[in-house]
């Protein structure tokens, strides 16, 4: 007795003529995702790619957000943003940026300061040439010699600990103010959530789950790493599929690829999901993966194109993405099976980077029907107008 | 029966045996008596966000460390001329360059004739041109290499010795790329304190406090805060001291550093013993400036600054200051490492408490558990037979994805979870193309044998590439990941090789020795 079928075999769906359709179709699907990037500012950013701190908080009771804000805002921490985090109403993930690392920051601190004492007029403030680690340095100029002392004085007056003021240059109006390292760190933001959310709830009514501190420098940089890892990756499949099949095939893999990614990248800002370290992992796994339909239809419609001598591409095509569709359906469909079970079951942590593989597993499937294949025929036309 | 089978049965049994080794020091709580100790021992390895733990990455500010280089060229070039009698040439760093400026011509040719013989490390530079009768110099590009790659080294050994002291079972210290340090501490209770330890620069130095009758921020001084306590309220304010900007000595000198407990007469306070070197120039310092204040610095703060009363000898010197038990001890700690090089900033931190890991353990293997028993049951149901062999295939591609972890000492952590997983879910592919072609071949009327071999040849091919191209983008985001990510690609890459090997190489044993037997007289695919 044989097993189950669910394509039956003969079956011929036309899905050459649905090609201008499923153009549309993906046109619409990438302008919608761009819109909702475009509304949102950009992908909606993790730590690891914004910068800042995250505390994952979690309490032994179901909390409000209010309470929460209520609580921090006792304390002297700017711009903390507090959201829910899974679905019992006592986790939360508390969101603030780094400031103290900018040079900006400090230098206008260091200008409010000799400005209570001096008045504005009395002096210019150079961000000094920071180094790559961003260790605060700036270079202040006196419009008269000043008084090296007045100077610390004036300084120590102001939040600022710890600044070492030198003397530069020979005209006694030149001074460098230098932040020492220790203070420009990720800091001990993270202790202070800590302190006023024990405050207002007691010790033993919350724990700290989850400290995760990225520096900006770090954050930016990241990002330009994985935008190259995920276009590299790209590329690379679209050079090996060329390389193994014909330079056509390899056109229409990439742009299928690029066409899943923007899709996928779309669908996680329309659910405001955010953007981190996992989910670039999910893009390259998406890109590993859909590129393996590609390579079956291809594999299969070069099979025809051999036996099939006498039948125009577009039969070919078809009749190899019909042969492949009982095979493409089952592959898909068991890893979608697991990825919805990572969805459901693997936590709050790993949520972004399930969906993210949801929706590239399932896009990256109808791209290689719908889009790298009919590549291929565009450039066939094309060949024969010629 | 044919060798071809036994041999490939061999090295699958051979394989299979190798994995359940690897794996039982993982599945039990602790091992048998009897487990022979060449056999492996070690569990799988778990990252930090499955075990809990801090992860730090920190960023060696090097370029601070060529500043700092420079400034010593400075001072020795400026003794230098002192001793030849050069006078009139004036010496400024302006970032990582010097500036000399002559007063007369005279003044110029002398200094530029010690230059290039006694300082070959300095190099002229041309850009920006140096106003008239100044002379610009860097240090040459091989020095920099060198101070650079000194400074990275340094800090790693100096880090390395006070998370030692510290004491954290199983920490990694290691590079990462060219200015970064990786420093992973698993299960650490106080992540505030070993930051404060690691990131603090623990530059010590002894500088006199300037002569009253100069001026505070004359030429050759230096203002640095210093902390005084009020000794009925415990109030702490800061109080800036002028200091004379020549460091007298520095921590180097620095042999061992120790707690001493509280008196009644002040807290506790560090007590440092000094080399033979240090030793000596301590006692030269304290005999030439009985009378002055020798201000003790840590990292830019004034710590205290006693008056010296007489010549100090025996290498002793004392910290004191307002501080508790706590913060004396990990200042001790820091002294005895030593100093870094230059200063670090915490580029990146992540800590994972243990409860979320150990949640984090259960989602993960949930999901597996129902997400792995999903595709074995739906592999059943529609392939029958051929189904169960590809079943029998993913359970033996899981053992052996999980024996390579342990063989290689992979770290296993939640993404690489979700990594294994997502094998699961695509190892099948293979075997879903093999009976797709199976099926197409029976449909033409072929014998089992013939479909049999034309499935597996036709297939093989496209399960090739299919495998290469997600590897390959594995090994890229292995390239870029940090951490948790790299444990996904891991996973992810390792997952490939095995189950392409069991579901090409395992089920078509099977077969063979099925249609060797001549047991299979019609395919159930």
């Amino acid at each position: 007795m044989s097993g189950m079928e669910l394509i039956k075999p003969g079956t011929n769906f036309d899905f050459v003529r649905l090609f201008k359709y499923a153009y549309s179709f993906s046109l619409v699907l990438i302008l919608l995702g761009l819109a909702s990037l475009w509304y949102h500012g950009g992908p909606n950013y993790g730590v690891d790619f914004a910068g800042g701190i995250v505390v994952h908080v979690k309490f032994t009771q179901p909390t409000g957000i209010a309470d929460i804000r209520q609580a921090l805002e006792a304390t002297d921490i700017a711009n903390v943003t507090v959201q829910d985090f899974g679905q019992g109403g006592n986790e939360f993930l508390i969101r603030m940026p780094i400031v103290e690392a900018a040079t900006e920051e400090f230098s206008s601190q260091v200008a409010k300061g000799l400005g209570a004492k001096f008045g504005e007029q009395a002096f210019e403030v150079h961000p000094g040439e920071t180094s790559s680690s961003g260790s605060t340095t700036v270079r202040v100029k006196f419009s008269q010699p000043t008084n090296l002392a007045d100077i610390q004085q004036a300084l120590a007056a102001t939040s600022l600990a710890n600044v070492a003021v030198e003397n530069f240059g020979q005209g006694g109006n030149e001074f460098l103010v230098r932040m020492p390292t220790a203070e420009t760190g990720t800091g001990s933001l993270a202790a202070k959530v800590q302190k006023g959310l024990s405050a207002k709830f007691g010790e033993q009514a919350f724990e700290v789950r989850r400290v995760e501190a990225v520096g900006p420098k770090v954050g930016s940089d990241l990002r330009r790493k994985a935008l190259l890892a995920v276009l590299f990756s790209t590329v690379m499949m679209g050079v090996y599929i060329a390389f193994r099949f014909e330079p056509r095939f390899g056109v229409g893999a990439a742009v299928a690829l690029l066409h899943d990614v923007l899709i996928t990248a779309g669908a996680l800002s329309l659910m405001n999901m955010e953007f981190d370290l996992t989910v670039v992992a999910a893009l390259l796994t998406i890109v590993g993966f859909s590129v393996n339909d590609t390579v079956i239809v291809c594999d299969r419609i070069r099979e025809n194109m051999r036996k099939l001598r006498r039948e125009n591409l577009a039969g070919i095509i078809n009749r190899s993405v019909n042969e492949t569709l009982s095979r493409t359906i089952i592959t898909t469909g068991t890893a979608v099976l697991v990825i919805i079970a990572l969805f459901f079951l693997g936590g709050e942590v790993i949520h972004a980077f399930a969906f993210a593989l949801l929706v590239g597993f399932t896009i990256g499937t109808y791209s290689s029907i719908y889009v790298a294949s009919p590549f291929v025929l565009l450039f066939e036309k094309e060949g024969k107008r010629r | 029966m044919p060798r071809g089978i036994l041999y490939r049965a061999l090295l699958i049994i051979g394989l299979t045996l190798w994995a359940v080794m690897y794996l039982v020091p993982s599945l039990m709580v602790a091992l048998p008596e009897w487990w022979p100790s060449f056999l492996p021992s070690r569990k799988i390895h778990l990252g930090l966000d499955l075990r809990g733990g801090t992860h730090l990455l920190l960023n060696v500010d090097l370029e601070k460390a060529i500043e700092n280089a420079v400034d010593q060229n400075a001072e020795d070039l400026r003794r230098v001329l002192r001793e030849g009698n050069v006078t009139g040439v004036e010496i400024q760093r302006v970032g990582q360059s010097l500036r000399l400026r002559a007063a007369t011509q005279e003044a110029k040719n002398a200094a530029e004739k010690i230059l290039s013989e006694q300082f070959p490390i300095l190099t002229r530079t041309g850009a920006p041109q140096p106003a008239e009768g100044e002379i610009a110099v860097v240090l040459d590009r091989r020095e920099v290499q060198r101070l650079r790659e000194y400074a990275l080294e340094q800090s790693l050994e100096t880090i390395r010795n006070r998370i030692d002291q510290f004491g954290v079972a199983e920490p990694t210290v290691q590079r990462q790329g060219s200015q970064e340090i990786l420093v992973q501490l698993p299960g650490i209770q106080d992540p505030a304190r070993a930051k404060d330890l690691i990131g603090k620069t623990a530059l010590l130095e002894f500088k006199l406090v300037a002569e009253d009758n100069k001026a505070p921020g004359a030429d050759g001084t230096v203002v640095l805060q210093g902390q005084e306590v009020e000794p009925l309220s415990g109030q702490a304010h800061k109080v800036p001291y002028t200091l004379e900007r020549k460091t007298l000595m520095t921590g180097d000198v620095v042999a061992d550093a120790r707690v001493r407990p509280p008196t009644n007469v002040e807290g506790p306070y560090v007590e440092l013993i000094l080399n033979d070197r240090g030793a000596r120039l301590f006692e030269k310092i304290t005999g030439e400036n009985v009378g002055r204040r020798l201000a003790i610095i840590l990292d830019n703060t004034v710590y205290s600054a006693p008056v010296i009363r007489e010549k100090i000898g025996g290498g002793r010197a004392s910290i004191t200051g307002s501080f508790d038990i706590k913060e004396a001890r990990d200042l001790a700690i820091v002294l005895r490492a030593g100093a870094l090089p230059a200063p670090v900033t915490i580029a990146e931190e992540r800590t994972v408490g243990p409860s979320l890991g150990k949640d984090s353990i259960n989602q993960g293997v949930l999901s597996f558990v129902v997400g792995g028993s999903l595709v074995i049951i739906f592999m059943a149901i529609y392939y029958k037979v051929a189904g169960v062999l590809a079943d029998l295939a993913v359970v033996l591609n899981i053992l052996y994805l999980l024996a390579a972890l342990s063989a290689f000492e992979a770290t296993l952590t939640l993404p690489g979870i979700a990594g294994i997983v997502l094998t699961i879910g695509m190892a099948v592919d293979a075997n879903v193309l093999i009976n797709e072609r199976m099926r197409e071949e029976v449909r033409l009327g072929k014998s089992p044998r013939a479909a049999v071999e034309a499935g597996y040849e036709r297939a093989l091919p496209a399960i090739l590439d299919s495998n290469i191209t997600t590897f390959l983008s594995g090994l890229i985001l292995f390239q870029f990941g940090s951490g948790p990510v790299k444990g996904f690609a891991v996973t992810l890459c390792l997952g490939i090789i095995s189950s392409v090997f069991t579901a090409v190489v395992g089920t078509r044993v099977v077969y063979d020795y099925l249609l060797a037997k001549r047991r299979l007289v019609a395919l159930s695919v």
